[in-house]
């Protein structure tokens, strides 16, 4: 609870830029998605993989401020990201072996 | 009543929080099912694939991120105190999500057209994959519409309150909170975009 108190008086609230700035980057790697999509199905499936990830997190980073909040609300999403990771590693560890 | 005393807004951010990531366990579950039968009828999956309009998929994907954009620019707004741009933000938002809602009917509309819809009697002939791609398809894609019309009556629901001074540079959490609301369905429409459109 002791960063609570720095995060209610947080006051250096970034400007419109820096939301442009991500926003010109999450359109860019769009484009780079929907290109290697061209190029052929191992290689979409490698965009999948990688950049779509990438594009989520900006958006959790930046655009949901996560980058601006304390220990507590980040955790709360990785533990999230954490279950979801094990019952998809369970699930393929489960079809692999059947 | 100093309704100072009664605000915590780092706790109505963690209720928020707390909310979306259940949201997130719902759609990873389906996910989590997609994957599993892509890798069971990788062909079916491809060949069903086809048959969505990359471009259209393409422009929403734009469409929903500048949506999200002009949500966090009206969150700069307000809070500088520009209550006239914070509104004229949240409107474009409002009016990108309708686009955005718009483009989808027109391709669901083609789909009903080639008598793709669930429980039609033409996606009865088709292979058993491809059926299930159009089942996940269509159950993906309106459980994610509905969020987008549920995050639209939200933000209406805000840029009424902003024009009524009860959302202001002071106190801008009802914004902040529908404005997460709004950027998880972009994550979301984020993770649709490969899953059906490009790597099928």
């Amino acid at each position: 609870m002791t960063d609570h108190a720095v995060t209610e008086t947080h006051v250096e609230h970034p400007g419109y830029g820096t939301f442009i700035k991500v926003w010109v980057a999450l359109v860019l790697l769009t484009a780079a998605l929907v290109a290697l999509s061209r190029i052929g199905q191992a290689a979409a499936v490698w965009g999948l993989l990688t950049i779509t990830p990438l594009k989520a997190g900006l958006v959790f980073y930046f655009f949901m401020h996560l980058k601006y909040e304390g220990p507590l609300l980040k955790g709360v999403v990785l533990v999230t990201l954490g279950t979801l990771l094990i019952f998809f590693v369970l699930l393929f560890s489960d079809v692999a072996f059947r | 009543m100093n309704e100072h005393a009664h605000r915590d807004d780092f706790g109505s951010r963690l209720g928020m929080w707390l909310f979306l990531v259940t949201e997130m366990v719902l759609f990873g579950g389906l996910f989590i099912a997609y994957s599993y039968l892509r890798s069971r009828y990788p062909m079916e999956f491809h060949q069903a694939g086809e048959e969505l309009n990359v471009p259209l998929g393409v422009t929403n994907t734009i469409v929903l991120l500048t949506s999200s954009l002009t949500v966090v620019l009206s969150i700069v707004a307000i809070q500088r105190g520009e209550k006239a741009r914070s509104m004229a933000f949240l409107a474009t938002t409002l009016g990108l999500g309708a686009t955005f809602l718009v483009i989808k009917s027109f391709e669901w509309a083609a789909k009903f057209h080639h008598g793709l819809y669930p429980n039609s009697a033409h996606l009865a002939t088709l292979l058993p994959g491809e059926q299930i791609f159009f089942g996940l398809y269509f159950t993906m894609t309106g459980l994610h519409g509905l969020h987008v019309i549920a995050g639209m009556i939200v933000l209406s629901w805000i840029l009424r309150m902003i024009s009524k001074d009860e959302v202001r540079a002071d106190r801008y959490i009802h914004l902040e909170n529908g404005g997460l609301y709004w950027h998880l369905v972009d994550v979301i429409w984020i993770f649709l975009l490969p899953l059906f459109y490009l790597a099928a």
